[in-house]
């Protein structure tokens, strides 16, 4: 008889694998299946970027909450009743202005407030992102459409500890005497990463 | 240690595959994966800082030709079998096939032991230390110099967190490095502010 033990399998399909800790989970009493249900209504309804249009919107129409968000992140989206994990100990708000622009990435994996300005979309978590964006910010968000004139400053945030940061982006001019809801439907997932301006 | 993980600044790759309104998920596998991994932290089986790590743990070419959440798979797979939850043996049988793990841990560290404390505007530099486990510096800033622009409340040390070793919390530093000190001459005009932990840095008098 040969020795199988050197044969090599085929690897088995990210499904099967999937499949296969969830089972083992189930087996031993885990419940994974509750939890995935609890996960997707989390995902879909409570972690969405509604959550940071709302407190844009707020610190762009009162200037008292605007100073509050930028001294303390975490404690003024408390205010709107909006929580962040237990982990995310702190929530840095980053002001767009007429002169400076901010844009933040995890060059190390994938780390975002998720729970505020919504789950990292696909390329964010991708590697040429990752790589690229700390060292051609110019050119990568010129490729992603938004060109910025040399004398703009640009300050990338890499995220590579517990710290969440967000974008404050710059009110549009053509907004003046908006609501806050109207002014929130403006605000885009993208815009409080930072490769758009509104 | 110095990972495939560690991203920033390497060259080669191409235009970001960006699109309006782009989806995190893309396959209903990959929210259950997601799922399962925040039902492990859920239940202390695991910490971030040892799901992260073992993500960079994997073998490198592994590293790179997974999708991410084959990489968070991946973690969660490995720690559960490191952890005692499951054998590999089982994953295999269950899942008909070959079930790729990341490579084995290396030993962890303590925090420094006389760290420093800064303030805003303080000039710090980061430590050149080469260390096998897991590590929040990445290499790009290794030996550089910047300014500090804020301070975090204390975190646990992820070099100790992902490897079960004991330490205080820390603080983060926000320093703000400029490209030209990053990578002279070969980078667009910005500055870069990273995250680093109190015992990456040290002052520069």
């Amino acid at each position: 008889m040969p020795d199988q033990s050197h044969v090599h399998q085929t690897v088995a399909s990210v499904e099967q694998r999937v499949d296969a800790i969830q089972a083992a989970f189930d087996e031993r009493g885990m419940k994974p299946g509750e939890f995935i249900e609890e996960f997707r209504h989390l995902a879909e309804e409570q972690w969405v970027p509604e959550n940071g249009a709302r407190v844009v919107a707020k610190a762009w129409t009162d200037p008292a909450f605007r100073q509050r968000l930028l001294a303390n992140g975490r404690e003024a989206v408390a205010e709107l009743g909006l929580s962040m994990p237990a982990h995310h100990r702190h929530l840095v708000v980053l002001e767009n202005t007429p002169t400076v622009h901010n844009v933040i990435c995890c060059t190390l994996c994938s780390c975002t407030a998720f729970s505020i300005i919504g789950l990292p979309p696909d390329w964010y978590k991708d590697l040429e992102y990752r790589a690229r964006v700390v060292r051609q910010s110019r050119t990568v968000l010129k490729e992603m459409g938004l060109d910025l004139p040399p004398e703009m400053e640009v300050r990338v945030w890499d995220t590579t500890a517990d710290t969440r940061y967000m974008v404050l982006p710059l009110r549009p001019v053509e907004t003046a005497g908006w609501s806050e809801e109207k002014l929130a439907k403006l605000v885009t997932k993208d815009s409080m990463i930072g490769v758009a301006r509104l | 240690m110095d990972g495939m993980h560690d991203l920033g600044g390497k060259q080669g790759f191409g235009r970001v595959r960006y699109s309006l309104k782009a989806q995190t998920f893309h396959e209903p596998w990959e929210k259950r994966v997601n799922a399962l991994y925040s039902l492990a932290v859920k239940l202390g089986i695991f910490n971030m800082d040892e799901y992260r790590h073992a993500i960079e743990r994997m073998e490198p070419r592994h590293y790179l030709s997974a999708s991410y959440y084959e990489r968070s798979l991946t973690s969660l797979a490995t720690l559960c079998v490191e952890k005692g939850i499951i054998t590999h043996e089982e994953l295999e049988r269950r899942a008909h096939g070959a079930f790729p793990l990341s490579t084995p841990s290396a030993p962890g560290r303590a925090n420094v032991a006389a760290r420093q404390h800064f303030k805003p505007g303080d000039k710090v530099k980061v430590k050149t230390d080469h260390v096998p486990g897991h590590v929040r510096m990445p290499g790009y800033i290794r030996g550089k110099t910047g300014v500090v622009v804020s301070e975090s409340p204390a975190y646990p040390f992820p070099d100790a967190h992902a490897h079960g070793v004991p330490a205080d919390d820390e603080p983060t530093y926000d320093v703000r490095f400029s490209t030209e000190e990053l990578w002279p001459n070969s980078a667009d005009p910005a500055f870069v502010h990273v995250g680093v932990f109190q015992s990456y840095l040290e002052r520069v008098t």
